[in-house]
């Protein structure tokens, strides 16, 4: 009787598992260290360090020739009066937040309407079509988007000139400008968005579907009411992806407009790169990349705060 | 998953109230639809193949032009068609830049990475998943840090670093500053996670090691997840502009995007057929990739959403 008794005394004491004296668990520390060495090896040289040394280097002034020079604030206080990086940072939110509306409603209408389709191939020549444009490089499509929208020459102002539309600015006017490169970014991006929403609407079940029909609600009162609902989390993910590319948009406007006409398509990282290295200055570099990660870290908080209360999880 | 998906903060909505069956409730048949809701099924469709028009077309005009001499490039209305096709240009773009070289360090770039992420993000996400080793959850959580950071944050000290190891204007710059992937550990954490741990204790009382456990069971079922992870650095890496804009001097030394770039600033208007030509021949690994693995491309886009 106290045989059987003492082991269940001893583990209720314990519970923790007997980790040591377990032999398929021997030396298996040693193992795991082993083998996320490499990877935390270059994660920490190329990802963490960097993280610390920009924060470091946003308080130095460096010119990569001469030592750098420890100037506290100053590359802060010197941001907060240069208006064409300030104003980067107005173009990159407002370029931001105009692809992100586009290419999230754009992909989940586009996926609504391919999954009321029964027809398999159909569903598959769409989803190839859609998919095509993101097996470009930006680098490309900035190339030959380059010449469609050309403002002589281009095929979009023929064929807007054919319905009396004549001679849109499309990269020679500030506006213009900025309204191609998130057309583009658009074009190239919704695929993305559209394969995402394709495969959520797919999970959504069945017998809720038929439920809400023979409750009477159409097809409109089923999208709002039970697709979008059930979806939401990757609508959210969508979003928070989708943002935290736009914020960081370089290829496009550095190949098609170099940043102008002016200043009207200087991104945030396009002043990063004309400061950091093109004038050189790796300090103010360093800060307005500091400042660009804690925008970004403060956008995506935000959207997770109010997907508090619009998300629903199952 | 704590950094890009939530599975907190949950808000309950009403479930839809139970059918009355158990059973499949038929849906309303063809013939009482509305002819309203026929018209929204052609109107659907219509604005599908415009949109499937707005993704094609400049594709195709890409093609096309490439094909057109020089001289008609530029000529509108455009030609939709090839009829005549003349591949004078694709000569040319070799004449007018080292395309080739270009082609080679793309491929050496893109697949060294390739491999070398599959190496580093397959054996710590399996270490991830399932080793018990102390500072685990502490390791891991840090790794997720770093997937918010984005890249243009850390590009001046990278820059420094990579000075600082003699690889300036080198492609392998652009290699070993790549090899570690939090996001890439994480994605093989997730597949490693749903794989059963009997199988490898059951390897572990028969005699093997604990190396071999991860060889001989566990990284032979991993394939769709490599496969995964490969294609979305091929397509990231292949395309990428930014690093080597920053990092690569020397024309010898360019990988494709940037090469282009270049072509097309040295050539004026009067050749774009040349510069398009040359846009071709760099997407045509990735469609041909695409048609042959279309499925590890879809699994890539959806990869970061699972929760």
């Amino acid at each position: 009787m106290a045989t059987v008794t003492a082991p269940v005394a001893a583990g209720a004491r314990t519970p923790e598992r007997p980790r040591r004296s377990n032999p398929i668990k021997q030396g298996e520390g040693r193992f795991g260290f082993a083998m996320i060495g490499l990877a935390v090896l270059f994660v920490t040289v190329f990802t963490a360090i960097p993280i610390v040394a920009s924060l470091v280097l946003s308080f130095f002034s460096w010119d990569v020739i001469s030592p750098p020079e420890f100037i506290g604030m100053e590359n802060y206080r010197r941001l907060l009066d240069d208006g064409p990086v300030l104003r980067s940072f107005g173009v990159t939110i407002g370029m931001a937040i105009a692809i992100v509306v586009l290419q999230l409603s754009v992909g989940l209408g586009l996926a609504v309407l391919v999954n009321a389709r029964a027809q398999v191939w159909l569903r598959t020549f769409f989803r190839t079509a859609f998919y095509l444009p993101l097996l470009a490089s930006s680098a490309s499509v900035s190339i030959f988007m380059g010449y469609l929208f050309d403002y002589k020459f281009g095929v979009v102002n023929y064929y807007l000139g054919l319905v009396g539309i004549s001679n849109v600015p499309w990269l020679t006017s500030g506006f213009g400008a900025a309204t191609t490169i998130v057309l583009i970014t658009v074009w190239q991006q919704t695929g993305f968005t559209f394969v995402l929403f394709v495969a959520a609407l797919m999970a959504v079940p069945t017998d809720v579907l038929e439920a809400s029909q023979i409750d009477g609600a159409g097809g409109w009162r089923t999208f709002v009411g039970i697709k979008v609902p059930l979806i939401s989390p990757t609508i959210l993910f969508a979003a928070v992806v989708a943002l935290i590319n736009a914020m960081q948009l370089f290829d496009q406007p550095y190949i098609m407009t170099k940043g102008g006409p002016g200043t009207s398509t200087t991104t945030v990282t396009i002043s990063m790169y004309q400061q950091g290295f093109q004038n050189l200055q790796f300090g103010y570099g360093s800060a307005i990349a500091i400042i660009l990660l804690l925008l970004i870290l403060a956008i995506t908080g935000l959207q997770f705060l109010a997907a508090r209360k619009l998300v629903f999880y199952q | 998953m704590s950094s890009l998906v939530p599975t907190g903060g949950a808000v309950v909505v009403e479930t839809p109230p139970p059918t009355l069956q158990e059973h499949r409730v038929p849906v309303v048949p063809r013939a009482q639809r509305s002819t309203l809701a026929q018209v929204g099924r052609v109107v659907g469709l219509l604005i599908l193949i415009i949109a499937a028009m707005t993704a094609l077309g400049p594709l195709l005009w890409t093609l096309t032009t490439s094909m057109r001499t020089p001289a008609e490039a530029f000529t509108n209305p455009p030609q939709w068609l090839p009829l005549h096709p003349d591949f004078s240009n694709y000569a040319a773009v070799f004449d007018k830049i080292p395309i080739e070289r270009f082609f080679v360090n793309s491929v050496v770039v893109t697949g060294l990475i390739v491999l070398g992420q599959t190496v580093t993000c397959t054996l710590s996400g399996y270490a991830f998943a399932m080793v018990d080793f102390p500072g685990r959850s502490a390791i891991f959580a840090a790794f997720l840090a770093t997937l918010m950071v984005p890249l243009q944050t850390i590009i001046i000290p990278v820059f420094v670093i990579v000075r600082y190891l003699g690889l300036a204007d080198t492609t392998m710059s652009l290699v070993v500053s790549a090899l570690g992937n939090a996001f890439g550990t994480f994605l093989m954490r997730q597949y490693f996670m749903q794989m059963p741990r009997e199988l490898g204790e059951a390897a572990r009382i028969d005699g093997a090691g604990h190396f071999q456990v991860f060889s001989r069971v566990y990284a032979r079922m991993a394939g769709p997840a490599i496969a995964t992870l490969a294609i979305l650095n091929f397509s990231g890496f292949w395309a990428e502009f930014y690093r080597p804009l920053i990092f690569l001097q020397t024309q010898d030394n360019f990988t494709l995007p940037l090469g282009l770039v270049g072509l097309q600033g040295n050539l004026g208007t009067g050749s774009i057929s040349v510069v398009l030509a040359g846009v071709v021949l760099a997407m045509l690994p990735s469609v041909v990739l695409f048609v042959v693995a279309q499925r590890y491309f879809i699994a890539g886009v959806t990869a970061g959403s699972s929760r």
